[in-house]
């Protein structure tokens, strides 16, 4: 166990450290940063001068070398615009885009696992039909389009809830209803087909051979073993969810790090969006070591050996 | 004995010739005994339509701004979707950004195809150290966010078609890399491929003779099922700002423009939407029902 | 007749797929003593799996149906219950072991949890006692150290051992009647004989009656008193165990002695039927075997013949004594 805790481990710094260096030469390849800073009419001298200032006349490799020593420190350099450090005002962000994302998150499972478990328990009656055509659907939706009629029917015409902006329980209302609804499809199609493939094992035949009732049987017996696929595949998807929660953050003006790299990229104030990439890579890196650890956990064949 | 081969191989030929005819009728009857497919397929085939005869059968020009006119709601002044804030009329538009969505589609899917394919077989044939820096990369990007990779690398590369179609590329080449690795690694232990190299029969032409045409059919899936992706992660990056640029009609940045009207207009990101969603829906359906019919084993995957 | 524990009578299921309904039962009737150790016989697509999962309930739902006949056990008819009073038979007076020892245990749960269910569902006792009753039952069958083991997840135990838990999840009840189905088939040769013997033995401790469903002549000859043999859905043949295997009456069962690989003659080639059981929809009139019998004449392509008894010998051939060819 302890093993594969480190292996993991490793596996994210591996992501982290290629993720940004990915984004480092894009950046340094698509222009000199330099004339972002001042004003397109700027004397040659003066460019110059602010290159060697910020250190772009060096080689790239040096400069590259410089920029992932001060990385490693937690030193993204500061915002273009504001002069603020670049990191800080990531992680400041931070916060919120975990409520939404998690709020979300169990919003959805809360939604799907007992849709898709019911889904397949009544396979191929009328409300699994439904239920399947609802899903089909749902995975053809934008997030952003949901969101923009979410606003458009809650906001605009009953004017009941606030079309975006942060701070108080109400304004996660809609974005929380529109990230979840994007995974919910999924996430219900996963649950059945699981659930699907458990109930026809040998082993739920013997349980009901026991005497197991069908409640019992589904809830303890059938979904246990269906979480286990159910687990891999909610956690490949969540990057899916959260690359939604960027653009859902757009849409709703949600004060979150997605929202605060959409801008970045839009200003090119680019320390933020590389410390921005950083925060992603690594939550999405520490999503899936927890999911391995939880996949491992309701599976006995690779907990217990 | 040496004149009967001429023939042989031209009965051969004519057997090939009316299996040809045959698949094409097998794919209809195939098709015609699933509505869902029948739907996608036929959505499809409406997209083609407008994308390639648009220009003739836009009632105005979608590019005709006429303020006088601006923001009329649907069925006014001959606009069936009505106009938006500079006039456009919507109904144009939609047929035109028909277009963009088709060429997204089809370009990045060949794109990222092709270089995933590449990538593929290389790992998956030679094995080998080579095979494990490949797929560690593949998975490195895997672990991370498609839509916020695609994002990042268009905004720093700089919007259009051609970018987007690019920056998408890059985004999505490793699901094939990994698809086709697996295929390879599973045809290579074949019977007819272990024989075959058995009786020396050169790599290259293995790999050629034999392995490329079994490819055929996971390739033609995956990047079925792929296209509804590119098209949805396109207008969410045009919806960004990023992406196609206006006044180039794009479904993504005519939502974004409509945004600003969200409290006055509802028609100006009703029908764009309504059409990403029909033309992902459609996407979807062919490239599930592709699936079933051609790889059953796949099924409920 | 009022020994027997089970009865069944005339039974008839179809199964459902799209449009298209077949019937793999068609009037099957046998009887099971109490005490009694009955084997039933038939190559693989007979139908034996079928009717020990009707008697169990356990026919899937919405693809099956029992369309005629019943199954009696201990008087009553169980084939119209309902799912709720069914429940309380099965792995409490009724119990099954099944063919595939390494799926038909749950990979998530622990020995422990899955034996304690029928204990749970069928009787009230507390948790202290269950777990002292399942290792009671885990030493029955022979497991060592069932202290841990109960403890421990399936895929941490051999196929033999996890074959002896199925056992005791079978027994943990005391039920009336056990039904096996292939209990040893997937097993090593040296491994069968073992599960076979505790099988023997705990019939005869517990006092059960016992269905052993086969395809193997070998292990019935070992276990059983009495033999029915089936046949594509039919039950051609019903005889105690040393007149079926000395006389014989149904040439399909002749055939099946006749392939059965002899231990210490070597045989120049071993026998065989020719053909393959027809499948459910290809039946026609006639006698079901007609078209794989070496005796078949016309006869037996145009009539079914009906059930011929010979006191407790039953038999469905036109030809009364195959030796002689009588024709009755």
């Amino acid at each position: 166990m302890l093993d594969f805790v480190i292996k993991r481990f490793l596996q994210v710094i591996v992501v982290v450290f290629l993720a940004l260096t990915v984004v480092f030469f894009l950046i340094r390849l698509a222009g000199d940063p330099t004339t972002l800073f001042l004003p397109p009419d700027a004397p040659r001298e003066q460019i110059e001068e602010y290159r060697e200032l910020l250190g772009y006349n060096r080689p790239l490799y040096v400069q590259y070398g410089d920029f992932m020593y001060n990385a490693i420190q937690g030193d993204f350099g500061e915002s273009l615009r504001s002069q603020e450090d670049a990191l800080g005002i990531v992680l400041d962000r931070l916060p919120a885009t975990f409520q939404l994302a998690i709020t979300s998150l169990i919003l959805a499972l809360f939604i799907a696992i007992p849709l898709g478990v019911l889904s397949a328990y009544k396979r191929n009656t009328v409300f699994d039909r439904i239920g399947v055509g609802l899903t089909v659907v749902g995975q053809a939706v934008p997030s952003f389009w949901l969101g923009l009629i979410l606003i458009f029917l809650f906001a605009a015409q009953l004017q009941l809830l606030p079309s975006g902006g942060g701070g108080t329980p109400v304004h996660m209302i809609l974005p929380t209803l529109t990230l979840a609804a994007y995974s919910v499809a999924r996430f219900t199609r996963f649950t059945r087909s699981a659930m699907l493939d458990v109930l026809q094992k040998d082993y739920i035949r013997t349980a009901k051979a026991s005497g197991v009732p069908t409640m019992r049987l589904i809830m303890r017996y059938a979904l246990r073993n269906s979480l286990i696929p159910i687990i891999t595949l909610v956690a490949l998807d969540l990057g899916v969810l959260l690359g939604g929660a960027v653009i859902t953050e757009a849409v709703f003006s949600w004060p979150g790090v997605g929202r605060l790299l959409w801008q970045s990229l839009m200003n090119r104030d680019f320390p933020i969006v590389l410390a921005g990439v950083f925060i992603i890579a690594l939550i999405y890196a520490i999503i899936n070591f927890v999911a391995d650890i939880l996949y491992a956990y309701v599976n006995p064949q690779i907990r217990v050996k | 004995m040496a004149s009967s081969l001429p023939q042989g191989e031209q009965a051969l030929g004519s057997v090939l010739k009316s299996k040809q005819k045959t698949k094409i009728g097998e794919f209809f009857s195939n098709l015609s005994r699933s509505w869902t497919g029948m739907l996608g397929f036929g959505i499809i085939m409406l997209l083609l339509f407008l994308s390639i005869f648009g220009p003739w059968i836009t009632p105005y020009d979608p590019m005709h701004a006429e303020f006088s006119k601006g923001l009329l709601p649907p069925l006014t002044d001959g606009h069936l979707l009505g106009t938006d804030h500079l006039g456009r009329d919507i109904f144009s538009r939609i047929i035109m950004g028909a277009r963009v969505s088709v060429i997204i589609g089809i370009a990045t899917a060949c794109i990222a195809g092709v270089i995933g394919t590449i990538v593929g077989i290389i790992a998956g044939y030679f094995r080998g150290w080579i095979d494990i820096v490949l797929m560690r990369l593949v998975d490195v990007q895997l672990s991370f966010p498609f839509i916020v990779l695609v994002l990042v690398i268009n905004a720093i590369i700089g919007a259009g078609l051609r970018n987007i179609i690019i920056s998408l590329a890059i985004g999505g080449w490793v699901i094939f890399a990994r698809v086709i690795r697996s295929e390879v690694l599973a045809l290579r232990e074949k019977e007819f491929i272990t024989s075959s190299i058995a009786t020396g029969v050169s790599r290259l032409q293995i790999l050629v003779k034999h392995i490329l045409p079994n490819l055929f059919t996971p390739i033609i899936i995956l990047a079925s099922l792929q296209i509804g992706t590119y098209i949805i992660a396109e207008a969410s990056i045009s919806f960004l700002g990023f992406g196609v640029q206006p006044p180039t009609p794009a479904w993504g940045n005519m939502l974004n423009e409509g945004r600003d009207y969200i409290f006055s207009s509802w028609w100006l990101v009703t029908f764009p939407g309504i059409a990403i969603v029909i033309t992902a829906l459609g996407v979807n359906l062919f490239g599930d029902w592709l699936r079933d019919t051609l790889d059953p084993e796949l099924k409920g995957e | 007749m009022s020994d027997a524990i089970l009865k069944i009578k005339n039974l008839k299921i179809e199964f459902k797929s799209g449009k298209e309904t077949v019937q793999p039962i068609r009037g099957v009737n046998f009887e099971l003593k109490k005490g009694e150790t009955l084997g039933v016989v038939g190559e693989s697509g007979s139908g034996k799996s079928v009717t020990s999962l009707a008697i169990m309930g356990l026919l899937p739902e919405r693809t099956s149906k029992i369309v005629d006949g019943e199954i009696n056990f201990k008087g009553n008819d169980i084939t119209n219950l309902k799912e709720k009073q069914y429940r309380k038979i099965r792995g409490n007076e009724i119990s099954m072991i099944f063919q595939e020892p390494m799926t038909s245990l749950n990979p998530v749960f622990t020995i422990g949890q899955q034996l304690s269910e029928p204990l749970r569902q069928h009787r009230n006792m507390s948790k202290k006692e269950i777990e002292k009753a399942v290792i009671n039952v885990l030493n029955q069958v022979g497991i060592p150290r069932a202290e841990q083991i109960i403890n421990e997840y399936p895929h941490q135990l051999s196929g033999g051992m996890r074959q002896r838990v199925m056992i005791s999840l079978a027994l943990l009840c005391e039920p009336d009647l056990m039904i096996a189905d292939e209990p040893t088939t997937a097993l090593d040769v040296t491994i069968q004989a073992q599960i076979l013997e505790l099988m023997k033995n705990i019939k005869q401790e517990n006092d059960m009656s016992l269905l052993l469903i086969t395809h193997d002549l070998g292990v019935v000859a070992e276990m059983c008193d009495r033999v029915v043999v089936m046949y594509a859905g039919e039950i051609v043949e019903v005889a105690e165990i040393n007149e079926l295997f000395n006389e014989p009456l149904h040439p399909y069962t002749r055939g099946l002695i006749d392939s059965m690989p002899t231990q210490n003659t070597r045989k120049e080639r071993l026998y065989s039927i020719r053909g393959q059981v027809p499948r459910p929809n290809e039946i026609t009139k006639g006698c079901v075997f007609a078209n794989r019998c070496p005796l078949a004449f016309s006869k037996c392509f145009e009539e079914t013949p009906p059930v011929f008894a010979r006191d407790d010998h039953l038999s469905k051939c036109w030809l009364q004594n195959t030796k002689e060819g009588e024709v009755v």
